[in-house]
């Protein structure tokens, strides 16, 4: 079949980018989005073209690498599916895909369909994990967790950090991303101990990138090729404000003498 | 040269005990005056930067992706196998001592794998500390399932994500770290050369992939971590990115490498749809343990499956091993599926195909259970063929997955350049001539949580290193060579673009040196590669310059080492007249068509060195003895 290809060419962040059409005649229905576009970059480099560069790696699904907006869907129209998954037979023939980046303050443009998404790094360097350093852990069973406990934490653990939900949202908002990793880890057991600090945290670094407010508007689930829940970011708020009425960092300042109490002590 | 393991002395089960006291370490005051350069960051890569970064050591990580969490580690579907017991099935550290020795078809070292085995425990507990989501029981304890080559169910697992959960994991630990600052990040940089200063590992050259900018950076040690080179075949499962170049510049400043012939095809992947196919989609091996493998008994059989009564269906594999039947070892399903599509009993419009089918166990447990166990692969294949596996049989064919050859290490995981050490898949360690499945994800973290740590210290404890820098003639010389070959290669433009030699350079690995090899064919592809090559430095188009992000530049290179190391694989394969695990020239076999070692004349480690681009590489051996597990022919029968 036979499609048009609309997308946005830009060589940097400084230089001006624009909209370019391209056919794209050989397209076989089992081919993905992204084997599409290799088709078309072949295609141009023999004719003396610069290649579209786009993000990819794994091509299952899985690592978070690929994603830009096809007609205005993050990763397309299917759900669940990012965009290496997709393939063509959810198409026409005749067909006209527009494909742009991922388009957030946040995500400053490196090329054409790429951009830089190392806030979300930044989001998780904050605080989301647990700190247990090498050498330090019981048995693996001397924690249970009750099998709800684990499924819901799976459930939100399962994020890949693509970013669909931050270029869905009509706000730009991180809530989904920083909600699942405070939702997986809040929710263990072995997480427990650091839920407050870890809330405010990764909220405070959420807030100082450009990240928008979240309305509750649900495109970011709407467009997660994870189905990440929601529920995730009702979590967050839960845990941040828990943590910002408790006022405290750690159980250490709770057994702190009380000569030394202070109640504008760091949070 | 002799190759010295460096294996301690006494009994195997006080090895690692006995090395780890035996070291010296580094004051903890001093521990941050020393960097660490470790390239890549998936689970070997992740877990030692941030190991080493806990330990106080300055640490500088680099990835070529645009966060260290896309390494390709996070594909990772099955599980990762652990000594636990939890089972009360008899399973114990000496058992997945010897179920991996044996897997691996004798061609690995004991000490090593006996460590692997020890290790296996600590890692999932200190997985579940971190939060790893493993699956558990209604009590809330730690379940397990069973995997290919083993009688015990060892497998512990997050669903068909367990890659990408221990991967994450282990990237917060790392993130960590980079908030403290004891390790720096460094993103979408790829190492480009090795820097040797008097013999040792002093530091690497990179490439920032957005500015193309080169830089030097320099270290008290260099640990690559940069995985498989399973993308020489173009089409497997790695991912796209996933490149041979790191080792293979150590390489040729005299690390050796070794077995690069044996490379793991895995058995249930999706198949090959048309000519544009860019990858493969690998269906974990954990489907085997419910799924049922068959063919058509009649050739050609075009009758859709619904309509193949039971007995004119062949469960080869359950008639020819009745007792591991479905979960025989990765080599011993892959070779048996390409003899039934060799017959032409092969199934799917190619005819390379084979039916892996749950309606049994769906009759028997449920579609709930199966859901529960396997929802996210059924609905990853229904994504990719369009077909409801819950209906209708999936369709699987082997695929190249793994590379169990890597660069030698001795026990402490140090190459042949002091300094140098290797982990994870990159390295050639433990898995001889096959792998186990759910090994790959133990190994990666046994590697960076447990060992890397101690050895590096070890070696920077007893290290004296004169300051290096940018105006060595050493750098010097590895800055210019990395810009002259840059330059070359924008400079060609010839009529061809890197793709398309990389299809041909894959098709030709593929036939000769994949799933059966033949010295005839070997030679053949010898000659093939060679000639590629030389096309590829005379006729290939790689657009754009260098002073941006220039994918096809990035390609460039890779190919270009891939070249280098196909001809490599294929001068072992031609070598190693024998057949051992995924390693099946068609010359040695037994009279059932079972691999047939030579251990007289073969029982060794090949690992070969670089002599220059139009030099034969020099073999040297490294004997193995095996004290523990007696070599015997594997039977899964």
């Amino acid at each position: 079949m036979k499609l048009t290809l609309k997308i946005w060419r830009q060589k940097n962040r400084d230089e001006k980018g624009k909209f370019v059409s391209y056919s794209v005649n050989n397209v076989n229905p089992e081919m993905s989005m992204l084997e599409c576009l290799d088709v078309l970059n072949e295609d141009l480099i023999q004719r003396g073209e610069e290649p579209v560069a786009f993000e990819h790696d794994c091509r299952e699904g899985i690592c978070g690498s690929c994603g830009f907006m096809i007609n205005g869907h993050a990763h397309g129209p299917q759900t669940a599916t990012t965009a290496c998954q997709l393939t063509m037979r959810h198409f026409k023939d005749g067909d006209q895909l527009t494909l742009e980046p991922w388009r957030a303050a946040a995500f400053p443009l490196v090329k054409d369909l790429v951009v830089d998404r190392r806030a979300f790094d930044r989001i998780i360097a904050a605080g989301g994990y647990i700190s247990v350093s090498t050498g330090n852990a019981p048995d693996g069973n001397a924690i249970p967790v009750p099998k709800g406990i684990a499924d819901r934490a799976m459930d939100a653990a399962t994020c890949i950090g693509c970013g669909a939900c931050v270029a869905a949202c009509p706000n730009a908002s991180a809530s989904l991303f920083t909600g699942a990793k405070i939702s997986h880890l809040g929710l263990l057991p072995q997480g427990k101990p650091e839920q407050d600090r870890r809330a405010l945290n990764m909220v405070a670094q959420m807030s100082e990138e450009p990240f928008g407010g979240c309305t509750n508007i649900g495109q970011c689930t709407e467009s997660c090729p994870k189905e990440i829940p929601l529920e995730v970011i009702a979590n967050m708020n839960r845990d941040y404000r828990v943590a910002t009425l408790r006022k405290r960092d750690d159980l250490i300042q709770v057994i702190t003498p009380v000569t030394t109490w202070s109640s504008d002590s760091k949070s | 040269m002799k190759l010295d393991a460096r294996i301690p002395s006494g009994p195997i089960e006080k090895a690692w005990d006995k090395a780890r006291f035996d070291m010296k370490l580094v004051n903890p005051a001093n521990k941050r005056k020393h960097t660490v350069l470790v390239v890549g960051s998936g689970l070997a890569g992740a877990s030692a930067s941030a190991s080493m970064g806990e330990l106080g050591y300055n640490v500088k990580c680099f990835c070529f992706q645009d966060s260290p969490r896309r390494a390709h580690s996070i594909a990772a579907q099955g599980g990762i196998n652990a000594a636990k017991n939890y089972q009360n099935d008899g399973d114990s550290v000496f058992r997945l001592f010897y179920d991996t020795v044996k897997g691996g078809d004798f061609r690995s070292r004991e000490a090593n794998v006996y460590r692997l085995a020890q290790n296996s425990v600590n890692i999932i507990d200190q997985c579940v500390a971190q939060g790893v989501p493993f699956a558990r029981e209604y009590g809330g304890a730690l379940t397990n399932r069973s995997f290919g080559g083993a009688q015990v169910s060892r497998t512990f697992y997050a669903r068909g994500q367990t890659g990408q959960q221990l991967l994450l994991g282990a990237y917060q630990a790392l993130e960590r770290q980079v908030s403290t600052g004891t390790v720096t990040m460094f993103p979408r940089t790829e190492m480009l050369d090795l820097i040797v200063v008097d013999g040792q590992a002093r530091g690497i050259v990179t490439r920032n992939l957005i500015t193309g900018e080169l830089d030097v950076h320099f270290g008290d040690a260099v640990v690559l971590a940069s995985g498989g080179y399973g993308n020489v075949y173009y089409l497997s499962t790695n991912a796209k990115g996933s490149n041979v170049t790191a080792s293979w510049r150590a390489h040729k400043r005299g690390a050796l490498f070794a077995n690069p012939c044996f490379t793991q095809i895995h058995p249930t992947c999706i198949p090959v749809s048309g000519d544009y196919q860019s990858k493969l989609t690998l269906m974990s091996e954990s489907l085997r343990n419910d799924g049922r493998i068959w063919v058509p008994k009649k050739k050609g059989d075009k009758r859709p499956p619904s309509q193949i009564p039971a007995d004119e269906r062949d469960y080869y594999l359950e008639r020819r091993y009745p007792s591991f039947g479905n979960l025989v070892p990765r080599d011993v399903a892959s070779r048996n599926a390409k003899h039934v599509c060799d017959e032409g009993r092969g199934v799917g419009e190619s005819g390379l195909g084979v039916y892996l089918d749950f309606s049994d166990a769906i009759a028997r447990l449920g579609e709930n259970v199966i859901r529960e166990r396997y929802g996210n692969l059924f609905d990853m294949y229904q994504r990719i063929t369009d077909e409801n596996p819950y209906k209708v049989p999936m369709r699987i064919y082997p695929a190249i997955h793994y590379t169990m050859g890597g660069l030698w290490v001795d026990y402490y995981l140090q190459s042949t350049i002091p300094g140098l050490f290797v982990a994870g898949e990159a390295n050639f360690s433990d898995h001889g001539a096959n792998r186990l499945g759910a090994s790959a994800l133990m190994q990666g973290l046994s590697d960076g949580y447990f060992i890397i740590p101690y050895t590096v210290g070890n070696y920077i404890a007893n290290s004296k290193l004169d300051k290096v820098d940018e105006s060595h003639p050493v750098v010097q010389e590895a800055v210019a060579g990395v810009k002259n070959s840059i330059h070359t290669l924008l400079s060609i433009k010839g009529k061809r673009t890197v793709d398309s030699f990389h299809r041909q350079l894959g098709k030709i690995i593929w036939d000769e040196c994949g799933m059966s090899r033949t010295a005839e064919g070997l030679k053949k592809a010898i000659g093939q590669v060679r000639e590629l090559k030389q096309e590829f430095w005379q006729n290939v188009n790689v657009p754009g310059s260098g002073s941006d992000l220039n994918q096809s530049l990035e390609k460039a290179g890779r190919v270009a080492d891939f070249f280098e190391l196909g001809e490599l694989m294929c001068i072992d394969a031609l070598n190693r007249n024998e057949s051992c695990g995924g390693h099946f020239r068609e010359e040695y076999q037994t009279p059932d068509g079972e691999a047939k070692r030579d251990d007289e004349n073969y029982s060794y480690v090949a690992a070969w060195g670089y002599n220059g681009p139009d030099s034969e590489p020099t073999l040297t051996k490294e004997p193995l003895e095996f004290e523990y597990v007696h070599p015997s022919q594997r039977s899964y029968k």
